[in-house]
């Protein structure tokens, strides 16, 4: 690791400071402990009731699990149109004429700089309103997902498609492949490699984000924690405590498939790309 | 069309909310998520420990489940308050459950940041005898911070859209004016989501080509 590029390995002097600071923060971070305890105590908190649904069987097959499977199908259903639509719109972005470019440039741009909730709830009302369709809390959420997060695999697409080496293209053109079959036969397959992890980062962002269907109604696992069993049980800390651990350990699971992939596509000789980092990153390109 | 214009006072009010919470939040999650970047990277196991735990947590948990709890959790549950009036008091909430969740993310980019600055700085500075604290006070993290000034600008515009997520309890900025704009103006919802869909294209862009041209005048020349 580089961190420990920072400090020397201590001496004997370092180790009793780093030891006698070691216990100072664990003392401050128990008293932070104890004064959230008492705070909640004082509310009740951990009143045993509030926390006893969770040990029954019937509260999960009736209450929790409904939302979870809503939660899983909206993502699932918003990740399997957004993946082709990313393709289409990463190839069409790349594309040689201009009339497909410039669209298919504004479309992604546009969807990725405004925020997912408005667009959910355009979905809404502009349904309603310009169609004349009643849309249901579930597809405006995964109209929503779908736009924004199609927007964002299409630029890793792009950028998977472009760090290829350009001989690659050259190559394929003079073997005399048309460029359609080049994208085909010889790009699309090395990208898929390259930019695998990022678009499974991208589906864990996705399946955090239906969590918006809270917002409109929708019948999901935040409105099971945050509606449904606090007005059952009046517990909303400990069912929000409770559904926050399913999503993280949802999440993580899907993140450590991500790296797995990346670990994989580094090692890969099918491709001659570096995998992709997401668009919008938040972290430095390593220089090093 | 001319509902946009006649309700053009609201709809500035919603941005000029949206704009509040978005400053607010984005000096309290830097400060937070450089502390947290700090103990990250620390000689003390405790502190990285629990910085870790903390961004993997805040990190994979949606952000409107951490509106909903800071709202309705400290704000109905555990009567945290901090002003008489009942709006100014969820804004200030949903200020902390955006600052809780972004200051992980500001720590992902910083920590990132740190990994981008060469052994040899940090080996020269404990050569010349700077203790762990002057090291990354004097050294790191103003090289760090340098090169994630792109990577921080990304953050900040994932802010500016993530301040629309207070509508879940109720914070009356941009999006919720929105929906109950659509609500009074059924015949305009168009209209109406364009103009939004505008003032959210000239709150992101410009801080996208800033920070894009911050991060090439400042890039540490190596």
């Amino acid at each position: 690791m580089r961190a420990s590029v920072l400090y020397d390995a201590p001496g004997p002097r370092g180790r009793r400071r780093n030891l006698v600071l070691t216990v100072l923060f664990a003392v401050l971070l128990v008293v932070l402990a104890y004064l959230g305890y008492r705070k909640f105590d004082e509310k009740g908190q951990f009143d045993a009731a509030l926390w006893e649904p969770f040990l029954r069987a019937d509260v999960w097959v009736n209450l929790i699990l409904p939302g979870l499977w809503n939660t899983l199908s909206a993502a699932a259903t918003a990740a399997l149109i957004a993946v082709p639509f990313g393709f289409v719109f990463g190839m069409a972005r790349l594309s040689e004429h201009t009339w497909i470019r410039i669209p298919a440039g504004a479309i992604v741009e546009f969807f990725r700089a405004i925020p997912l909730l408005i667009m959910i709830f355009f979905a809404q009302y502009g349904g309603s309103a310009v169609f004349g369709l009643t849309v249901t809390s579930f597809s405006a959420v995964v109209f929503g997902l779908v736009m924004y997060n199609g927007s964002v695999l299409a630029e890793i697409v792009r950028a998977g498609i472009s760090s290829l080496p350009r001989g690659q293209t050259e190559a394929a053109l003079a073997v005399g492949l048309r460029k359609g079959q080049a994208m085909r036969l010889i790009l699309l397959p090395q990208a898929v490699t390259a930019m695998m992890p990022a678009i499974v980062s991208q589906l864990v962002v996705l399946l955090k984000d239906t969590a918006l269907g809270f917002i409109v109604a929708y019948e999901d696992l935040l409105n099971a924690g945050a509606r449904i069993l606090p007005s059952n049980f009046r517990n909303l800390i400990p069912s929000v405590i409770v559904m926050a651990l399913i999503y993280i350990l949802i999440n993580v699971a899907v993140g450590q498939v991500a790296t797995w992939l990346e670990k994989r596509s580094r090692r890969s000789r099918k491709t001659t790309a570096k995998p992709v980092a997401p668009p919008d990153s938040v972290t430095a390109p390593a220089s090093l | 069309m001319s509902a946009l214009f006649d309700e053009l006072p609201v709809i500035l009010g919603a941005f000029w909310l949206t704009l509040r919470l978005t400053l607010a939040t984005a000096v309290a999650a830097l400060v937070l998520g450089t502390v947290l970047a700090a103990m990250r990277v620390s000689p003390l196991g405790v502190l990285r420990t629990v910085a870790a735990t903390y961004v993997n947590a805040l990190r994979n948990t949606p952000l409107t489940l951490v509106i909903v709890f800071c709202g309705l959790g400290l704000g109905l549950v555990l009567d945290v308050s901090f002003s008489e009036s009942l709006s100014v008091n969820y804004l200030w909430l949903s200020i902390i459950g955006l600052s809780l969740y972004t200051a992980a993310f500001v720590c992902e980019a910083i920590r990132s940041g740190i990994n981008t600055v060469p052994i040899g700085q940090a080996e020269a500075a404990r050569a010349l005898g700077l203790t762990f604290i002057q090291n990354l006070r004097h050294i790191v993290l103003p090289q760090a911070f340098r090169a994630v000034i792109a990577p921080l600008g990304s953050v900040l515009i994932a802010l500016i859209k993530n301040t629309t997520i207070a509508a879940a309890i109720g914070v009356a900025e941009a999006s919720l004016t929105m929906k109950s704009l659509f609500e009074r103006h059924q015949e305009a919802v168009v209209p109406i989501f364009l103009g939004f869909a505008l003032g959210f294209l000239v709150l992101t862009l410009p801080v996208g080509l800033l920070f894009g041209w911050l991060a090439r005048r400042l890039a540490v020349a190596r």
